[in-house]
C-alpha cells in the first residue's frame, strides 16, 4: 500500500468513501473484478428473469445462489495463497477419492451419476474443476520453468485421472473442462510450443479413441453439429431453435420478455444451457455485445491479476482460473450459436443452476486473495 | 523434490509466463471474434431470414368455419338456426395414449366404446394438431363431470360450437331435412377450400338441395402457437403486430321456405300417430305450403350427434321414421285419379257427360267371367259422368276405360305430371308409375308377362294394379285440375337472402307445360262434380265438406294394399293392419280461385272419405283462415 494513502488512512478523518475504500481492502476484495462480477449477474438476473418465463420464484432462487457464490468468493479470499497451496494434495487426494465413490455410490440422475450425498449433495467433478489446476501449480510450484517433458507426463497423469473418472460418469462437458483447466497451467507454465503443436497433431488420433470412448448421446451430439437439419425434430432441434432465436433477434432484439423463440417454448433449456439465445433474441447483437464485453473485462482483470501475481503457484493458478472461465464463455457461446456440439456447459454466472455457479465464484475469491495477498507491492 | 535443483529464476520465469498470457490472450480474442463473427452472421446478414423463420414457427393457419345460413317459413319464422353448444374435442399431438384416453372417455359415459376405432383412426388420420370432435353436444351434467376430470386428460377440452338446431324438430323433419357430421365420401364430394373447418353438411331436405347457398365459405385466421401447436392467448401486442390480415368467412346465405309453418305443424299434428303424408301446396305458383311425413324424427339428433342405439332404433323402426312418404312414397292413387282420367275420357271421345251407364256392383270384360268388383256392392244403378265421379262408381271408369285404351289413360295422366319426377327442390324424390304398353315391354323378360292385358287397363282406371304417385304428385295434379291446367313446378324455397347484404332472391314460379284440353266446359263439369265430392247431396266426403264457409272440391281415393282373390269375402276387420286400404284424398279450395291443392295419404287408414278427407279439409281451413271453428 503506497505510504502516502497508509497516512491518509490514518490521519485523515474517515470519509465515507475512504472507510468503504479500506474496508473492501480489508476484506480482500478487488473491486475491479467484484464490479465486473456484479455486472454480469445483474445482467444475468434480468435474462434469467425473461428465460424462466418471468417467474420471480425462480428468479429469487438463482439470486439466493448468487448470493451463496459471493460469500463463497468472500470466504476463499480470507485463505492465503499459500495456505491453499499446503492444503492442494490433500484436496486433490480427497476429490479423486470422491470421484471413485460417485462411480460407485452416487446418485443417479438423468441418466448419469454425478451427486454424492454427504450430508449435502453435490457434484465433487464440481470441486475438481479448481482442484486439477491447483494441483498441477502446486506441482510446478518449486520447480523451474519451463517443466520437462517427465514433469509434464507425471502431471498429465494428475490432470488424465479425474478426466477419466468424470467422463465415466457421465459427463464429457465438466470432463472436459478439467482437461483444459489442467493443460492451461501447462502451457501458461512454458511447455515448448513444439510440444503443444505435436500435442495437437496427436489430438486427431485420440479424438477417433476418445469417439470410441463416447455415449450414443455424446456421439449424436457431433453428429448433429455436422448437420443440424438431418433430423430437425430430434436432435438438431435445439440448435436449429438456438440459431433462430438468436438470428431473429437482430441487431437490437425483440426486447426483454418478448422473445417468441423464448416465451412460445421453441427453444429448449432457454434458462440453462440455452440461455445465451434468449439474450440473442431479446436484447439482439448490442446486449449480446455488452455481455461479451463484460466477461472479457472479467477475464483481462484475471490474467492482470495473474501477471501481477508473485510465485509460480499463485500466478499459474490465477492464470488457468481466468483462461478456464474464457473456455467456458466459448465454449457456451459456440454451442448456441451452432459452431462447436451441444455438450452441458452452461454460461457462466447467468445459466440457473447452483453448484457450478459456487466452483466460479470459490475461482474468483481464490484471485483476490492472490492479488490482496501480494508481498511485494509495486512501486 | 530434487535438492540439486538449480535456483528458480523468477524474472526469466515471470517473462516466460507473461509471453505465454499475451499469446492466451490473443487466442482468447481470436475465440471471441470467431463467436462474434459468428453472431454477426447470424443476427445481420441472415436475420431476416431467421426473422422470418421465428415467424413460421409460431403462426399457424386455421380455417374458420362459416356460419351456416338460417332457413325460415313464408312468414319469416326460424325453421332452422344455430345454437352455441359445448362439444367434446382431442387433439391427437397432445394425447400420450390414445387408446388409454378414449377408454377412459367411455369409463366416464362420454363416448362409445363402438366408436372408439373410428376416432382412433381420425387421431391418425389427419394433422395432429386438428382436433378430432368426440361429441357434439354436452349436456350441463356432462360438462361439469368432465371439468372435474380435465387434468386427467391432456389433449381433451370441450370448445364451444355452433350446432344446427331445429326447434320444431319432428314436425319439419322432413320439409327442411337435417345435417350430419362430415363422411369420409362428403370429404371426396366437397370443396376442400369452402369447407375447411366445417363439420357438418345439409344430408337431406332443403339442408342437402341448398347446401351450396347455405354453407357459405371458409375463412382463415393466422394464430400465435407454441411449440407444441396450441394456441397461445395473443397478450402480447409485439407478437400480435406481425401477423399477416385474417380472411373473414364468408357466412351461408339464409332461405326463406314457401312452408307455413302453422299450416305444417298443423299437418304433423294432424298425421300423428298415423303413417302417412300430407302435401299442401299453392297451385297458382307451385309453392310448397306443407310438406308432412309420418312417423317423423327429431332432425337435432344427426346435428348433434346420436349414440350408435340410437341411430339403430331409427333405421330398424317398422315404420322407418327416416322415409320421407311426401317425395318417395310410392301408393297405389285409387280413386284419386278418377277427375284426371274423366278429362282423358272426355277428351278422347271415350264418353260424354250425358252417358249413363247401369252399374251393378261389378264389370266384366267380354268373354270373361271375372268380376271387378265396385267399392258398393250393391252397385250406383243408372249413374252419369258428373256422379261417378262425385259418387266414385268404379264401375263407369271400369267401362270407359276399355275406350280409352292404357295408352291414352298414360298419355293424359303423364301430362298431370304423375309417373315422373316433379322436379321439386328436395333431393330424393320418386318418380312413381304410370303403366303403358311399352312400359311393360321395357320392363319385363317374360314374353307373357310383357303383353299388356286388358284386365290391366280396367284395374289402372281406378288408381290399382301396377299405377304409383307420390303424395307430392297427387298434390301437383290437384293443383293442374285447380288451375284448370295451369302448371307449376313445385318447390319449397321461395326466396334466397345474403346474409350481409340481406339481399333476397326471389325464386321465380317455373311454369310447366299446361294440360290442354278442347273445351273448357270439361274442366267446369269435372271440378264442379269434385266440388260435390264434398259439399254434394250425394258425394263420398259430404260429411266432411258440407256446411263449410267456402267451396272446396275433393276425390277420395282407396287402395287396396293386398289384391282380393276372387270369390273371397273381403272382411277388412280381419285383414292385419297393415293389410288395410290405404286412404288417399287429393282437394283444392276456394272453387273460384283456388289457393291450396292438398293431397293426403293415411296408410292403411282404410277410408280415403272418412279418414284423410277431414285432415285435407283440416289443412285448408287453416290456410284460408277458417281454422278455428272447424271440426279438427
Amino acid at each position: 500500500m503506497p505510504l502516502a494513502d497508509t497516512k491518509r488512512l490514518l490521519t485523515d478523518k474517515a470519509a465515507p468513501l475512504s472507510n468503504f475504500a479500506g474496508l473492501i481492502r480489508r476484506l480482500h476484495i478487488d473491486g475491479a473484478l467484484l464490479g465486473g462480477l456484479i455486472l454480469i449477474c445483474g445482467f444475468g438476473l434480468f435474462i434469467l428473469y425473461s428465460a424462466v418465463g418471468e417467474s420471480n420464484r425462480l428468479l429469487i432462487n438463482q439470486t439466493v445462489r448468487l448470493g451463496v457464490g459471493f460469500v463463497a468468493m468472500l470466504i476463499v479470499a480470507q485463505m492465503p495463497p499459500d495456505l491453499l497451496r499446503r492444503w492442494t494434495p490433500w484436496g486433490y487426494a480427497a476429490g479423486l477419492v470422491l470421484l471413485v465413490l460417485v462411480l460407485t455410490a452416487g446418485e443417479v440422475g438423468q441418466g448419469a451419476r454425478r451427486w454424492l450425498d454427504l450430508g449435502v449433495r453435490f457434484q465433487p467433478s464440481e470441486a475438481m474443476k479448481l482442484g486439477v489446476p491447483m494441483m498441477a501449480a502446486w506441482y510446478l510450484h518449486d520447480r523451474q520453468m519451463p517443466p520437462k517433458l517427465s514433469q509434464l507426463l507425471l502431471i498429465a497423469l494428475m490432470i488424465f485421472v479425474p478426466t477419466v473418472l468424470i467422463a465415466r460418469q457421465p459427463d464429457l462437458g465438466t470432463a472436459l473442462l478439467i482437461a483444459a483447466a489442467g493443460i492451461i497451467v501447462i502451457i501458461l507454465a512454458g511447455m515448448s510450443l513444439r510440444l503443444i503443436i505435436g500435442m495437437g497433431i496427436l489430438a486427431v488420433p485420440g479424438a477417433l479413441v476418445l469417439w470410441n470412448f463416447m455415449q450414443d448421446y455424446q456421439k449424436q451430439r457431433v453428429l448433429t453439429l455436422l448437420n443440424p437439419d438431418s433430423d430437425p425434430l430430434g436432435a438438431g432441434y435445439n440448435i436449429i431453435q438456438s440459431k433462430i432465436a438468436i438470428g431473429s433477434g437482430g441487431l437490437f432484439g425483440k426486447g426483454w420478455t418478448n422473445g417468441s423463440q423464448a416465451h412460445l417454448e421453441f427453444l429448449p433449456e432457454r434458462d440453462t444451457d440455452f440461455i445465451f439465445a434468449v439474450l440473442g433474441e431479446e436484447f439482439g447483437l448490442f446486449g449480446v455485445l455488452a455481455l461479451l464485453v463484460l466477461y472479457m473485462f472479467v477475464i483481462g482483470r484475471g490474467l492482470y491479476i495473474a501477471v501481477q501475481a508473485q510465485d509460480t503457484y499463485s500466478r499459474l493458478l490465477a492464470g488457468s482460473i481466468s483462461l478456464t472461465f474464457l473456455v467456458y464463455v466459448f465454449v457456451n457461446t459456440a454451442m448456441v450459436t451452432g459452431i462447436v456440439p451441444v455438450v452441458g456447459v452452461p454460461l457462466p454466472l447467468v445459466s440457473f443452476g447452483g453448484t457450478s455457479m459456487v466452483t466460479l465464484m470459490a475461482g474468483f475469491g481464490i484471485l483476490m486473495s492472490i492479488h490482496s495477498n501480494r508481498k511485494l507491492l509495486p512501486h | 523434490m530434487d535438492l540439486l535443483s538449480p535456483i528458480k529464476d523468477h524474472h526469466s520465469e515471470r517473462r516466460l509466463f507473461v509471453s505465454r498470457v499475451i499469446v492466451s490472450t490473443i487466442i482468447a480474442t481470436l475465440l471471441l471474434g470467431v463467436v462474434i463473427a459468428r453472431l454477426v452472421h447470424l443476427q445481420v446478414i441472415d436475420h431476416e431470414l431467421f426473422a422470418e423463420k421465428a415467424r413460421g414457427n409460431r403462426v399457424r393457419i386455421e380455417p374458420v368455419a362459416p356460419i351456416r345460413g338460417l332457413i325460415f317459413d313464408r312468414e319469416g319464422r326460424v325453421i332452422a338456426e344455430n345454437l352455441p353448444a359445448y362439444q367434446l374435442e382431442l387433439i391427437p399431438e397432445q394425447v400420450d395414449d390414445i387408446d388409454d384416453t378414449l377408454n377412459r372417455l367411455v369409463a366416464l359415459d362420454l363416448i362409445e366404446s363402438e366408436n372408439i376405432p373410428r376416432f382412433k383412426e381420425l387421431s391418425l388420420s389427419g394433422p395432429r394438431f386438428r382436433p378430432v370432435t368426440l361429441k357434439f353436444r354436452l349436456t350441463e351434467e356432462e360438462i361439469a363431470n368432465f371439468a372435474i376430470q380435465r387434468p386427467r386428460f391432456p389433449g381433451v377440452d370441450f370448445q364451444p360450437r355452433l350446432v344446427r338446431h331445429y326447434p320444431d324438430g319432428e314436425a319439419v323433419a322432413h320439409a327442411v331435412g337435417y345435417v350430419g357430421a362430415l363422411n369420409a365420401d362428403d370429404v371426396k364430394r366437397l370443396d376442400p377450400a369452402r369447407y375447411a373447418g366445417t363439420s357438418h353438411t345439409g344430408k337431406t331436405g332443403v339442408e342437402s338441395s341448398f347446401e351450396s347457398d347455405l354453407h357459405g365459405a371458409a375463412g382463415y385466421r393466422h394464430l400465435i402457437t407454441n411449440a407444441r401447436g396450441r394456441q397461445v392467448p395473443g397478450n402480447s401486442s409485439e407478437l400480435l403486430d406481425s401477423l399477416p390480415m385474417d380472411e373473414k368467412p364468408a357466412p351461408g346465405s339464409n332461405v326463406y321456405l314457401s312452408i307455413d309453418l302453422d299450416l305444417q305443424l298443423l299437418g304433423a299434428s294432424l298425421l300423428e300417430g298415423r303413417r302417412g303424408a300430407i302435401v299442401a301446396l299453392d297451385p297458382q305458383t307451385g309453392e310448397i305450403l306443407a310438406l308432412v311425413s309420418a312417423p317423423s324424427f327429431d332432425p337435432n339428433l344427426f346435428a348433434v350427434g346420436m349414440s350408435t342405439a340410437q341411430y339403430g332404433e331409427l333405421q330398424n323402426n317398422p315404420d322407418v321414421p327416416l322415409f320421407n312418404r311426401a317425395v318417395r312414397g310410392s301408393y297405389p292413387p285409387g280413386s284419386t285419379i278418377k277427375p284426371m282420367l274423366a278429362i282423358a275420357a272426355l277428351e278422347t271421345g271415350a264418353t260424354n257427360l250425358t252417358r249413363k251407364t247401369f252399374c251393378r256392383g261389378y264389370f266384366m270384360l267380354p268373354n270373361s267371367t271375372h268380376r271387378y268388383r265396385d267399392w258398393k256392392p250393391k252397385g250406383h244403378g243408372p249413374i252419369d259422368f258428373h256422379d261417378a265421379i262425385a259418387q266414385s262408381c268404379d264401375v263407369y271408369f271400369y267401362e270407359i276405360s276399355q275406350e280409352i285404351g292404357i295408352d291414352n289413360m298414360h298419355d293424359y295422366l303423364d301430362r298431370f305430371g304423375l309417373g315422373r319426377r316433379t322436379g321439386v327442390d328436395v333431393s330424393g324424390e320418386h318418380p312413381g308409375l304410370v303403366p303403358s304398353r311399352e312400359w311393360k315391354r321395357a320392363s319385363f323378360r317374360k314374353r307373357e308377362d310383357q303383353r299388356w292385358y286388358n284386365g290391366e287397363t280396367v284395374i289402372a282406371s281406378i288408381g290399382q294394379g301396377y299405377m304409383l304417385a307420390t303424395p307430392l304428385q297427387l298434390a301437383a295434379a290437384a293443383g293442374t285440375l285447380a288451375t284448370r291446367g295451369v302448371r307449376y313446378r313445385p318447390h319449397m324455397v321461395a326466396a334466397v337472402e345474403d346474409a350481409l347484404s340481406s339481399e333476397r332472391t326471389l325464386m321465380t314460379p317455373e311454369r310447366l307445360p299446361d294440360v290442354e284440353i278442347s273445351s273448357s266446359f270439361y274442366w267446369d263439369n269435372v271440378i264442379n262434380a269434385m266440388h260435390d265430392v264434398m259439399q254434394g247431396p250425394r258425394g263420398t266426403a259430404r260429411a266432411v265438406g258440407s256446411g263449410a264457409p267456402y267451396q272446396m272440391a275433393g276425390k277420395s281415393g282407396t287402395a287396396q294394399v293386398i289384391s282380393i282373390a276372387q270369390d273371397e269375402e273381403y272382411d277388412e276387420e280381419e285383414l292385419e293392419e297393415r293389410q288395410r286400404d290405404h286412404a288417399l284424398f287429393i282437394s283444392f279450395a276456394p272453387l273460384d280461385r283456388p289457393r291450396i291443392a292438398v293431397a293426403v295419404v293415411v296408410e292403411n287408414g282404410r277410408s280415403g272419405s272418412g279418414v284423410a278427407a277431414p285432415i285435407a279439409k283440416a289443412m285448408m281451413d287453416e290456410y284460408l283462415g277458417y281454422g278455428d271453428d272447424a271440426a279438427r
